[in-house]
């Protein structure tokens, strides 16, 4: 499904640039969720960046591509619409847009570069009804401007909101862990679980085996110093916790 | 009460925020010129015209008079005007950089041919109704203005979607007023400047040039000697408008200039609320708009002004446009009475423009909320005064600067609490947005205040839409000039949310267009 061969990005211009994925090489195949873990600056958020189009980075050599189509010529917007999906780090505020306004222009340009049709007024609420249960969102919160006033919880699982509204077909998610307590945790990865299927990919960034416990990899990959150094079940994972990135990284020396 | 006069004093209280800084490579690149095939209103209208001779005279000012058939009281205080204006020096203070204007290069009347007022919309040549047909601005006052023999058209129709009459102002003559019949039988007088001389001398002679002098600044001193045609309002006791009224303004001769004068009156308790809008062809020449607007609004009167300016901004290289030198007041003359003024400016290669209030009745209350937005070469300094002069009189004002392109953006308010407006209060919200590193936003507010028992607020913010929200709404699927339409709007929510709903919807359209080719 996501497939990335040698991604070699850089960040900065001319001398100042600095090569932050060196030959990066992943696969995730459909139906599959992996786990991206690495510690701070190994290039995890830059990954989510470059492959969702982020400008600022330029990809100097290999490719990315979603169920074989390369992503990396694309705009942000149309990677988007193609079912590219990021779950930000750190959710933006958009002061004078409500949420429902927002998820509903945003379903709409993705449905229109699609060629389908506009979701009706009464079923987009219809829908947006079910998720906010879901993911226990105070459904006046989906009438005020997105993100702005919201706490660090709140932001993730609004995050979450969108994803299951937009429904992409392969989700990256950039610490989503970070900021929630135990509670919204769970409830963060049940919705997240709920978008698992046969057809669905998922990068699930994070630093901690914690939200892994709650929604399981298929494989763990180690990111340091721009590339996968090593990959293995869910049992690498608490290895890390256990053993923190050092050993790990000692070995791949 | 001088228009902004002496403001050039306070310059130390200027907070400027000029952006020369790049955002990262390219996020909102040095924005793209604004293209001119982005103005859909600048096409021509071929049709005869009828112009006073070129330039500014006594003899212009005689011409102007006698085409419109006025009294001598009237023809005497034009006079006057143009005599002072003579001695007058154009205003230099705003932030506005023009060559200079030579006034004799410009026709200050000109109409089509015998339109001194078509007796019926069947009338109108089909080449001005299909001018505002093809304008579509909005696009219901077209409708409405076609069918205008229909003002008869049954209640039930007539309920269904919300009625507007409209003032169609061609060049310097009105040419059609629509639903008067029906105004008339709630006792509104709704008619342009030069019938209402005619039909009602006392109420004009009573009220014209009591807010906006005519020895108040340069432009509405030129405006009083030339003024060739505009609305004139009348809301009698207790009346609540039964429709929105409007004046839709059109500039369409080569060279010309339009001057129009609009008085509003709104007795005892009546309410109305009026809209105004205009748009020009796309001409290489420069012309000029100089109008005035006076609301009187009397003992707990109200009156809610909103404009949409969509004037010819000139093309990419600055070449043309608009100037707009506008004065407009309202004058809160009764006790509790309010006036509101909304304004989206979006056109006009330069715009000068302070919408006031002048707050005399105990308990008034004057609003200012305003949307301006500068794109290509635009420079706009507009903003407003709020002149407490009443016990407990309140004020608010809202404005939103939008600048792109290599325009200048500035802000310039009043609020002058004087001595006897005991717990007046004003509250101030500045807000700036720019878009790309080659445009400026400046906010100069001025406070004059004689009382300690005073409360005033401000608040002033300054921001660049950053590429953080603009990559935000990309990755959610909306393209990049959608994203910059999403961000502004939401910008300017609380203002467009004082406009009349109609309107809200047009000046999002406009805003839209006009920020086409604001991100590279």
């Amino acid at each position: 499904m996501l497939k990335i061969e040698n991604l070699t990005a850089t960040v900065g211009e001319g001398e100042d640039a600095k090569t932050i994925l060196n030959a990066l090489s992943l696969a995730v195949p459909a139906g599959e969720v992996h786990a991206i873990m690495g510690p701070n600056g190994a290039g995890k958020s830059t990954l989510s960046y470059v492959l969702t189009g982020r400008e600022g980075y330029a990809v100097t050599g290999g490719s990315a591509t979603l169920n074989g189509a390369d992503i990396l010529a694309l705009e942000p917007e149309a990677r988007a619409a193609a079912g590219l999906f990021l779950s930000f780090q750190y959710p933006v505020e958009i002061p004078g847009v409500p949420v429902m306004t927002f998820v509903r222009t945003a379903m709409n340009a993705q449905r229109k570069a699609r060629g389908e049709t506009e979701i009706s007024a009464p079923d987009f609420i219809k829908k947006s009804r079910e998720i906010a249960r879901v993911l226990s969102l105070d459904p006046e919160m989906l009438k005020r401007p997105v993100n702005v006033g919201f706490s660090g919880g709140e932001k993730k699982r609004l995050e979450i909101y969108q994803m299951m509204m937009l429904e992409p077909r392969f989700m990256v998610l950039d610490e989503t862990d970070s900021g929630l307590d135990i509670d919204a945790l769970r409830t963060v990865a049940e919705g997240v679980n709920a978008l698992r299927a046969p057809d669905r990919g998922m990068l699930v960034i994070t630093h901690y085996q914690r939200l892994l416990d709650y929604i399981k990899p298929d494989k763990v990959h180690v990111l340091a110093r721009g590339r996968i150094i090593r990959t293995g079940g869910p049992e690498l994972a608490h290895r890390l916790e256990a053993e923190g990135y050092d050993g790990v990284l000692a070995e791949a020396v | 009460m001088d228009c902004c006069g002496g403001m050039d004093e306070h310059d130390e209280t200027c907070t400027e925020v000029k952006v020369k800084d790049g955002i990262d490579a390219g996020t909102v690149a040095a924005a793209k010129r604004l293209e001119s095939e982005n103005y859909s209103a600048g096409f021509v209208t071929d049709i005869e015209m009828e112009f006073a001779p070129k330039g500014l005279s006594e003899s212009t000012v005689r011409f102007i008079s006698a085409k419109k058939g006025e009294p001598e009281w009237l023809l005497e205080w034009r006079l006057d005007a143009y005599r002072r204006w003579l001695t007058m020096e154009e205003p230099v203070w705003a932030r506005v950089n023009y060559p200079k204007i030579d006034y004799q290069a410009f026709y200050y009347y000109a109409a089509p041919k015998n339109a001194a007022k078509y007796k019926s919309i069947d009338e109108v040549p089909k080449e001005i109704l299909d001018t505002y047909a093809k304008l579509g601005i909005p696009l219901r006052e077209a409708e409405v203005l076609l069918g205008v023999e229909g003002a008869a058209e049954t209640a039930a129709t007539a309920r269904e979607k919300p009625r507007i009459a409209v003032d169609a102002v061609f060049d310097s003559v009105s040419v059609a007023t629509t639903f008067r019949e029906e105004l008339k039988k709630a006792g509104v007088i709704f008619m342009s400047i030069s019938e209402a001389v005619h039909e009602y001398p006392e109420l004009v002679r009573r009220y014209l040039g009591t807010v906006v002098p005519a020895t108040d600044n340069y432009f509405a001193t030129l405006n009083t000697a030339v003024f060739s045609d505009g609305t004139f309002v009348y809301v009698p006791k207790g009346v609540r408008c039964p429709m929105e009224l409007s004046t839709y303004f059109r500039m369409n001769a080569e060279s010309t200039g339009q001057f129009e004068r609009t008085l509003i009156i709104v007795d005892e308790g009546a309410y109305v609320s009026y809209l105004e809008g205009c748009t020009a062809p796309m001409r290489d020449e420069n012309q000029l708009h100089a109008a005035v607007v006076e609301l009187v609004a009397l003992d707990d009167a109200e009156i809610k002004y909103s404009t949409v300016q969509n004037w010819w901004p000139g093309d990419e290289d600055g070449k043309g446009g608009i100037y707009n030198f506008v004065t407009k007041r309202g004058d809160c003359r009764g006790a509790r009475s309010k006036i509101s003024w909304t304004q989206v400016e979006t056109g006009s290669a330069i715009t000068w423009k302070y919408p006031s209030c002048v707050l005399r009745g105990d308990d008034s209350v004057g609003e200012f909320y305003s949307i301006a937005v500068t794109n290509g070469r635009q420079q706009a300094d507009t903003g407003t005064k709020m002149i407490h002069l009443g016990k407990r009189t309140k004020s608010r004002i809202i404005s939103k600067g939008i600048s792109a392109g290599k325009s200048d953006n500035t802000y310039r308010g009043l609020v002058s609490i004087h001595r006897k407006a005991e717990g007046a209060r004003n509250f101030t919200q500045c807000d700036s947005l720019l878009i790309g590193d080659r445009c400026g936003a400046h906010t100069v507010p001025y406070i004059e205040n004689r009382r300690a028992d005073a409360q005033l607020e401000h608040e002033a913010t300054t921001t660049k839409l950053s590429e953080d929200q603009l990559f935000y709404v990309r990755q959610r699927g909306i393209g990049e000039e959608q994203a910059v339409a999403l961000l502004v709007n939401g910008f300017v929510r609380d203002v467009l949310q004082e406009l009349p709903m109609e309107f809200a919807v047009e000046a999002q359209k406009l805003l839209e267009v006009s920020l086409e080719g604001s991100v590279g």
